[in-house]
């Protein structure tokens, strides 16, 4: 990877940066806070199902671990919110390497990997609320202490350069990643199984990395949720919805590409405020939306509508 | 000690016995041949040879080695480089970016990948067409790309499967002596082919593959005039009629 | 784990067969789907959702008992799903794997949270006066609406069984099933067959959230709860296999029911997708399903 790599994520990083200066109102920063959070969760989808072509419906299975362990080492085990939240990741990144090593070890692909990722993610939903050591039902609470040593920050300036901070990390790991023999083998993985096996790829130990690299980035996402929400429960951690908006913003921003995920989930929420202001807090109607144009973008692929325009205008 | 040895290979899907009792050997630094009527078998006794598929019985030994059942990626990396026979390209990818991928087997690092690519594209002709993308190409430039990606992983030995299958005659013409230089640089090859001219132009010794069995070993010219071959071609009887109107 | 006296397992049993049989509707409709265009459909929860608020707002607007409900509901989900498959999933998907999950995703995604918009999350039930009836059979009280969920589940699984062994239909479906481009040269017209499956699809999931409408609350998630059910009865039923899916839903049905006895209600549901997980990883084409 050259500095010439890193120049647009510099580039980003720099334009990012000046939100808070330029944006002081409480309810804005939040919701910019809370893009970035889902932009890295979509970050780590897009390293498996963008650059891997394996779509997982699954991935709050990862978000939620991240969450919940950040949050019930810090409660349980006294541990600093700093390691904990280190350890998040690592717990997300170990459930991305056993789920990965049970779907793809027994070949599944296509629909039922999806499908088994759906169930994963389930299954951890419905344990989180049945089980006493998760807060059940009722869900966990980090008790507010608000000490830069806390990890929790009296400005939510300060809070929105972490979760940036973040971002931009997971940029320079995909950009390496593309640069990397691991990124051209993935790819390659995605394109055609058969014809990348007979090129000496490892495919098993190529998607194994893929999956933890891509749980550890979305368990961050979770980690990080709970440590600035300070509340989290098993709707919120591994509910559907934050395996919809992971796979989501991808897809609509471009599966596959360096600025997708953020590119996805900058509009996507956009839309979803914007629809808010139109029709008033109905809950589900930027779902709706957002189901609409997952239709929409895969019936008229963006990088179809050049084509598809000309053609139009020719007639 | 053969380079390859195919030794009693059977191969058994389900009721099918798409393969029986084969035994053939493959000599270093030679163009061999594996030729038969459609269905023989002689796509999956690649597929065996090349790990993609376990043989129902029987070995295939490398170098002495006993290689069956290992899988593909792990030959490749010992240096068995196949060839399919319908081209399998990286469909998004740069003609460029297809081949590094069969380079980065050997090397870690993307610009020495990227300039093995290049070296290997000048090999098979392909140096006009590196930044396109690998669908866009005509068949003879994909069945290049694909004789190319598994060129770049630097094999000793490459099975092709029908490379030559869907060239018009010039674009035949113009293989024949890139799979030649291939074998001149080093790199045993066993080739599957209907495209009888280039047989006969290309391969020092020749398998007949015919419902699973090989009937016929040879030079070119002993199997082809060998009547069994001739009835697995034309049928029952047909060598004794060829014989009585010559 | 509690131990139960013999008739209260038995019972348990007995109802785990009845909803069992309702379940293995459900799961009809995805695996004729499956065994068709070969497709997993994600939005088939999202349909059911959209059968039981049709069902109920029939009972709540027109006053119609959810089983008279099933007369209009049959055509009108027919004719929905046939549109969906022709207009919308064909079109965008065109046969892409990927493509597929993503638009099928997409429409449950819409269904689901437009359900929410209009109905809020509150939960809602219909009142029938014979909601809370049982039978006696021995020593066992089953359900009346369970009872009557098991009949015409058989009932629609046998009608539809006529349809695709004797009806030109179902000829030329199982035709499209086994060979779609050998179909297309006969001039079987391969998209009108495959929206007509969806839509078979469809109508089986209006007759099921009939069946089931006296017996469950109505809620924007319900349709996901059941369809990880249902894709649970395909997977171990066999893609594609119609028996598989009702004696699939019948082995799943009782499954539920005694881990809900055993390990109560929250739990309950793990069992499930624990089976489900375990069919996937060890053999996904089912224990009826053609080997891979």
């Amino acid at each position: 990877m050259t500095p010439r790599d890193l120049l647009p994520i510099l580039a980003f990083a720099a334009l990012a940066a000046l939100v808070p200066i330029l944006v002081t109102a409480g309810t804005t920063l939040n919701f910019a806070i809370f893009t970035l959070i889902l932009c890295l969760a979509a970050q780590g989808w897009n390293i498996l199902g963008g650059y891997g072509g394996q779509y997982s419906f699954g991935h709050a299975a990862f978000f939620g671990t991240g969450a919940y362990a950040a949050a019930l080492l810090q409660l349980k085990l006294g541990i600093s919110p700093y390691g904990a939240f280190a350890t998040g990741i690592a717990a997300a990144a170990t459930v991305g390497f056993v789920i990965g090593f049970l779907s793809f070890r027994s070949g599944l692909r296509g629909s039922y990997f999806a499908l088994v990722t759906l169930a994963f993610a389930e299954v951890f939903r419905v344990l989180a609320n049945a089980v006493e050591f998760t807060g059940g039902a009722a869900g966990l609470l980090i008790p507010i202490d608000v000490r830069p040593a806390n990890f929790q920050f009296a400005s939510r300036a300060s809070f929105y350069l972490v979760a940036l901070g973040l971002v931009v990390v997971a940029l320079v790991m995909t950009r390496a990643l593309e640069r990397a023999r691991l990124g051209a083998q993935l790819v390659a993985v995605r394109e055609n199984e058969q014809a990348a096996r007979a090129l000496g790829v490892d495919v098993l130990r190529v998607k194994l990395s893929a999956i933890t690299l891509s749980a550890g980035i979305t368990g961050a996402a979770g980690a990080l949720y709970a440590q600035y929400f300070l509340y989290i429960d098993s709707n919120i951690a591994y509910g559907s919805w934050i395996s919809v908006e992971a796979l989501l913003a991808p897809i609509i921003g471009g599966a596959g590409t360096l600025f997708g995920p953020i590119v996805g989930a900058v509009l996507l929420h956009s839309l979803a405020e914007f629809t808010k202001s139109l029709v008033g807090r109905i809950p589900g109607v930027d779902l709706v939306i957002f189901g609409v144009l997952l239709i929409l973008v895969v019936r008229f692929p963006p990088r179809d509508l050049p084509g598809l325009i000309r053609r139009r205008l020719g007639r | 000690m053969s380079f390859l040895e195919v030794d009693k290979v059977s191969k058994r899907f389900g009721g099918l016995l798409a393969v029986s009792d084969a035994s053939f050997t493959v000599a270093e630094g030679s163009i061999t041949g594996l030729i038969g009527p459609n269905g023989a078998g002689k796509t999956t006794l690649f597929a065996i040879v090349s790990g993609f598929e376990p043989p129902t019985s029987g070995q295939v030994r490398w170098r002495g080695q006993p290689i069956t059942g290992r899988p593909p990626h792990v030959l490749a990396g010992a240096g068995i480089a196949r060839t399919f026979q319908i081209v399998q390209p990286f469909a998004g990818l740069s003609v460029r970016e297809n081949i590094a991928v069969g380079a980065f087997l050997r090397h870690r690092r993307r610009a020495d990948a990227l300039e093995v690519a290049e070296q290997v594209a000048a090999r098979v002709g392909l140096s006009a067409e590196l930044d396109k993308p690998a669908a866009a190409l005509t068949v003879a430039g994909r069945k290049r790309v694909e004789l190319a990606k598994a060129l770049a992983t630097a094999p000793q030995l490459l099975l092709l499967d029908e490379v030559l299958a869907g060239l018009n005659p010039s674009e035949v013409r113009d293989i024949v002596p890139v799979v030649r230089a291939i074998r001149d640089s080093g790199v045993t090859v066993l080739m599957i082919e209907h495209v009888m001219q280039a047989v006969m132009n290309l391969c020092e010794a020749v398998h007949v593959l015919a419902q699973g069995r090989i009937i016929a070993s040879g030079t070119p010219a002993e199997v082809v005039a060998a009547p069994a071959v001739i009835e697995a071609y034309l049928g029952h009887g047909a060598a004794a009629r060829l014989a009585r109107h010559a | 784990m509690r131990a139960f006296p013999a008739e209260i397992v038995l019972e348990a049993v007995a109802n785990g067969l009845l909803t069992g049989a309702v379940y293995g509707l459900v799961a009809l409709g995805l695996t004729l789907v499956y065994g068709v265009l070969h497709i997993i459909n994600f939005a088939h929860g999202a349909l059911l959702t959209l059968a039981m608020y049709a069902a109920f707002v029939a009972w709540h607007a027109f006053g119609l008992d959810p089983y008279v409900a099933i007369v209009p509901l049959v055509p009108i989900f027919f004719a929905l799903g046939y549109a969906l498959q022709r207009f919308v999933i064909g079109p965008a998907s065109r046969g892409d794997d990927s493509n597929i999950l993503l638009v099928t995703l997409g429409l449950s995604i819409a269904i689901e949270n437009l359900m929410l918009a209009i109905f809020r999350s509150d939960t809602l039930s219909v009142q029938v006066p014979y909601a809370m009836e049982v039978v006696e059979a021995g020593p066992m009280l089953l359900s009346l609406p369970r009872l009557i969920g098991f009949g015409v589940a058989f009932l629609v699984a046998a009608v539809l069984f006529v349809i695709l062994a004797l009806t030109d239909t179902g000829r030329a479906i199982r035709a499209v099933a086994k060979e779609r481009v050998g179909a297309a040269l006969v001039g079987i017209d391969v998209s009108h067959v495959y929206a007509v499956t969806f839509g078979i699809g469809a109508a089986c999931l209006a007759v099921a959230a009939c069946l089931l409408l006296p017996s469950f609350y109505v809620s924007p998630r319900v349709g996901n709860a059941f369809v990880l059910v249902a894709f649970t009865i395909v997977v171990l039923g066999g893609m594609g296999s119609v028996p598989g899916a009702l004696l699939g839903g019948l082995f799943i049905g009782v499954v539920e029911s005694l881990s809900g006895l055993y390990l109560g209600d929250s739990l309950g549901q793990i069992g499930i997708f624990v089976i489900f997980i375990l069919v996937l990883l060890f053999r996904p084409t089912g224990l009826f399903g053609a080997r891979a």
